[in-house]
């Protein structure tokens, strides 16, 4: 029995989650995965108009704003029998390409880098170092040695101040931190300037979406941005589509190569075993045919062999988790009623469920969509996955890793911007021979079932809905973090961080560096995990608090 | 005096704000406010101080689109908010430390700022069962509100959760979600919105730089230089109301036209805030511009009494 390690708060994610791992011979030998906040949006659903549903989920996230909002259009779409017009398509993936975008930079930058890079030992580079160092990796401007030591200044003044903020009590100097002083100041550099960019991709889906986080123009049948399809809102959107590409190409992907570098033992440790995509991007009407991400199954690491996906073998578990009963249900037919009884590892330990396809745990985001699109031959993930491999001099197994995550974050930020720019061409093109159509009317049925099925930054997300009397009858998520977060199953299968936790070194357990450092590259978002409420019933439930 | 202003303008050089950039935004500012333009060089002298106020954000049952908004702010920009302008030593989202370690820093400031420090809340509190639905390192929600809020000097609820309940209050509240103000009995200055503009989350603490007070506020603890003026009295598309210009679907000739958006269900004339004049990301867009219906959301229970959203008042 090894010494027990309790991680709680686990910051620089969305939400509220607890780690505990149990820790022996300097390793990670258990682990369990724990949400702790309860909100229940499915209930406060019920009974609502289908129409108002994406708003409210919408609300599911913040960090992952728009896509609880495209699921949820969807699959209201879907009951209703609509299609979009081409053109509500094309705007749909042009604000989900912005999302991608800009979740997949703040997360590189703000919420996991500082895992990776030291920025106190910034302090102690020779600014002339960095900026030869960044010069030889990528031909980025503000690169020169008067920028790292203008920086250097900043940072020095800050830590003068005796004020440290967000950076006090940082596992700084910790021996997990490998990179040299003068890349620390490069990562350092980068961690500022893309605080900056953020803002400034974020008003890109403002242009079409009226505001960032948590857009407003999408509706059931298509979107509402009428008046912005104008030749200087399309020219607009493409000058910020283009500022955050030469970013993506010249910084945060010359950033991940560089750091990987001297990160490579990290190609060995955090991998999982099963993979699920569900695709996005679809190019025409036709799903998930015409999905530019494709969507699929591997298992047991088998890329070569993609597996067709059923949505009908997905079922959810809540043996470990404080939700009545044992039983193992599709989305569908969710009868979970909340139960918090106590907080005990070994019993129930989360409000998120547990999903799993075909009985298996699944790893979703990132690495599961590149993982499928390179094991169908998508030529672009092929190319960039290839070329990343190259360029750090890593072999094609350790993209099944924490390190490997990371990569194929990075590399899918630069496959979808780079597809972005013909989504953008078609929607000149349609405008351009006067197609202004972005809405369909439609009758709300008076019963139907809907599904949405995405692909969003943090992986496959489910939208299900039920229509009675017009009205929502039934409404799940099944959420990207609780396929990636969520705790054992009925057979005590670990999730995918809690298997992915197994082997992780422990350096000193007084600075958890390397485990937060695995846990962050899911880029957990546990607001959106946790939403699940008795579909059935609207008692008022019995908790037995401790 | 003119050392000072030097060193100002150095400083800013050396952040890479322009002189011009920043004396933007505090124009920006002192207008949000319904300041006189003399003000804004005072503005950008509060903004620069050498003591910068610890900021404690505290967040509870949310979504962190609360957070997301902040980190939208351009003027400033939010590395400059973070390094020059506040300490903040408590922030989950943004901050390096996890664990016992951020809980020390937590404690380190709040023990150190007693009554000084500004406390910033974002979502509500779940009351139910004693509060079993939300927990940060072992303790509820409800028991760190009632630790820290009461030690600030101020507590700002930013977005309509922490201000009014928001989303988790929702009927039928499955885990009676509250406000700050309900949940702990204290006096809180309200920034609603879903999320609110981070123009006024950034105003608000100016005002408490600028002139060491916090801003008027109306009935409801909202500043009265963002949620003064109905959103539909602001509204560019205001003189189609007049006309009886109405736009009857979305995929209409009169939607493209930008005509009212009132039959479709819009919540402006019901609803106090500045989206209309200061708009959202740098001025870039808001709801009404981009063709769809403002659905209140810096009102109290807009989720219950603004609803269905379709619909016409």
């Amino acid at each position: 029995m090894g010494e027990r390690l309790v991680i709680d708060p686990i910051t620089r994610i969305e939400g509220h989650l607890r780690i505990e791992v149990e820790v022996a011979d300097g390793k990670v030998k258990n682990a369990w995965s724990s949400a702790t906040l309860f909100r229940g949006l499915e209930i406060m659903l019920q009974g609502r108009d289908p129409r108002d549903a994406w708003l409210i989920t919408q609300r599911a996230c913040g960090v992952c704003t728009y896509v609880h909002a495209l699921a949820s259009v969807r699959c209201v779409d879907d009951a209703a029998k609509i299609t979009i017009p081409d053109n509500a398509r094309l705007v749909r993936n042009l604000l989900h390409g912005s999302q991608f975008l800009h979740d997949h930079l703040v997360h590189f930058y703000h919420l996991s880098a500082l895992d990776w890079v030291d920025i106190v030992s910034a302090l102690q580079a020779d600014p002339q170092q960095t900026a030869k160092i960044a010069g030889e990796v990528s031909p980025a401007s503000r690169s020169g040695v008067n920028d790292f030591r203008d920086v250097q200044n900043r940072l020095k003044k800050f830590v003068e101040s005796g004020q440290l903020g967000i950076f006090a009590n940082g596992y700084w100097g910790s021996p997990a931190y490998k990179l040299p002083p003068e890349v620390n100041l490069l990562a350092a550099s980068h961690y500022l300037e893309a605080l900056r960019q953020q803002a400034r991709t974020a008003r890109m889906m403002a242009v079409f979406g009226a505001k960032n986080p948590h857009p407003q123009t999408l509706a059931v049948g298509g979107v509402t941005c009428a008046t912005d399809l104008t030749a200087d809102r399309l020219a607009e959107f493409k000058y910020m589509w283009q500022e955050t590409m030469d970013f993506v190409n010249n910084v945060y992907l010359p950033d991940v190569a560089a750091v990987a570098g001297f990160y490579k033992d990290w190609g060995s440790i955090g991998g999982t075993t099963n993979f699920l995509a569900y695709g996005e991007f679809p190019e025409n009407e036709k799903e998930p045919d015409s999905l530019f991400l494709p969507r699929g199954a591997i298992f047991k690491r088998n890329v070569a062999g993609v597996e067709p996906v059923d949505i009908g073998l997905i079922e959810e578990h809540v043996k470990h988790s404080w939700y009545e009963g044992d039983q193992a249900l599709p989305p569908a037919k969710g009868e979970t009623k909340p139960k918090y009884d106590a907080f005990d590892v070994d019993k129930r330990y989360s409000w998120m469920k547990a999903p799993r396809y075909k009985g298996e745990p699944m790893e979703v985001g990132p690495l599961a969509r590149v993982l499928v699109a390179y094991g169908k031959g998508n030529e672009a993930v092929k190319k960039s996955v290839d070329g990343l491999l190259k360029t750090v001099g890593i072999p094609q197994e350790t993209l099944f890793s924490t390190l490997g995550r990371t990569a194929a974050r990075a590399l899918e930020t630069k496959v979808i911007g780079d597809a972005m720019e013909g989504w953008i061409t078609q929607l000149v093109e349609n405008v351009k021979k006067g197609d202004n159509k972005i809405y369909q009317s439609f009758d709300m049925p008076e019963t139907g079932m809907g599904t949405g099925l995405n692909d969003v930054p943090r992986g496959a997300l489910g939208h299900w809905i039920e229509i009675k009397d017009k009205k929502i009858g039934n409404y799940q998520l099944v959420v990207p973090s609780t396929w990636n977060l969520g705790p054992r199953d009925a057979a005590d299968k670990l999730g995918p961080v809690e298997e992915a936790l197994i082997g992780t070194p422990v350096s000193n357990p007084k600075m958890p560096v390397e485990i937060i450092r695995t846990v962050h590259s899911f880029d957990p978002c546990i607001a959106c995990g946790v939403h699940v409420i008795d579909p059935q019933s609207n008692e008022v439930y019995q908790f037995r608090v401790v | 005096m003119s050392d000072r202003k030097g060193s100002v303008e150095q400083r800013l050089e050396q952040r890479g704000v322009t002189r011009r950039d920043f004396m933007k935004f505090c124009t920006i500012v002192s207008a949000t406010m319904g300041l006189a333009p003399s003000f804004v060089p005072k503005v950008a002298e509060a903004l620069t101080s050498t003591q910068r106020p610890p900021v404690v954000w505290l967040s509870f049952a949310e979504c962190t689109g609360c957070t997301e908004a902040l980190l939208r702010t351009t003027y400033p920009w939010i590395d400059t908010l973070l390094l020059d302008t506040v300490s903040l030593d408590y922030h989950e989202a943004l901050m390096a430390p996890s664990g016992e370690a951020s809980e020390k820093s937590l404690h380190e400031t709040v023990t150190q700022n007693s009554g000084k420090f500004i406390c910033i809340v974002d979502g509500s509190i779940p009351t139910a069962d004693n509060g079993v639905y939300g927990m940060i390192g072992g303790k509820t929600f409800l028991g760190i509100a009632k630790d820290i809020c009461p030690k600030a000097l101020a507590v700002l609820c930013v977005g309509t959760c922490s201000a009014y309940g928001g989303v988790p209050a929702m009927a039928p509240n499955p885990t009676g979600a509250k406000s700050i103000q309900d949940a702990i009995g204290i006096k809180t200055v309200n920034i609603p919105g879903c999320p609110p503009n981070p123009i006024n989350m950034v105003g608000t603490i100016v005002n408490y730089l600028l002139f060491g007070k916090l801003p008027e506020v109306d009935q409801l603890g909202r500043p009265l230089f963002a949620y003064g003026k109905l959103v539909h009295d602001q509204c560019q598309r205001r003189s189609h109301f007049e006309m009886g210009e109405f736009a009857p679907s979305f995929q209409s000739e009169e939607a493209q036209k930008g005509y009212c958006l009132y039959e479709l269900g819009c919540k402006g004339p019901e609803t106090y805030n500045n989206c209309p004049t200061v708009k959202f990301n740098d001025g870039t867009s808001w709801p009404v511009q981009g063709g769809h219906p403002c659905i209140g959301c810096s009102e109290p229970d807009f989720w219950d009494k603004l609803s269905p959203f379709y619909k016409p008042i």
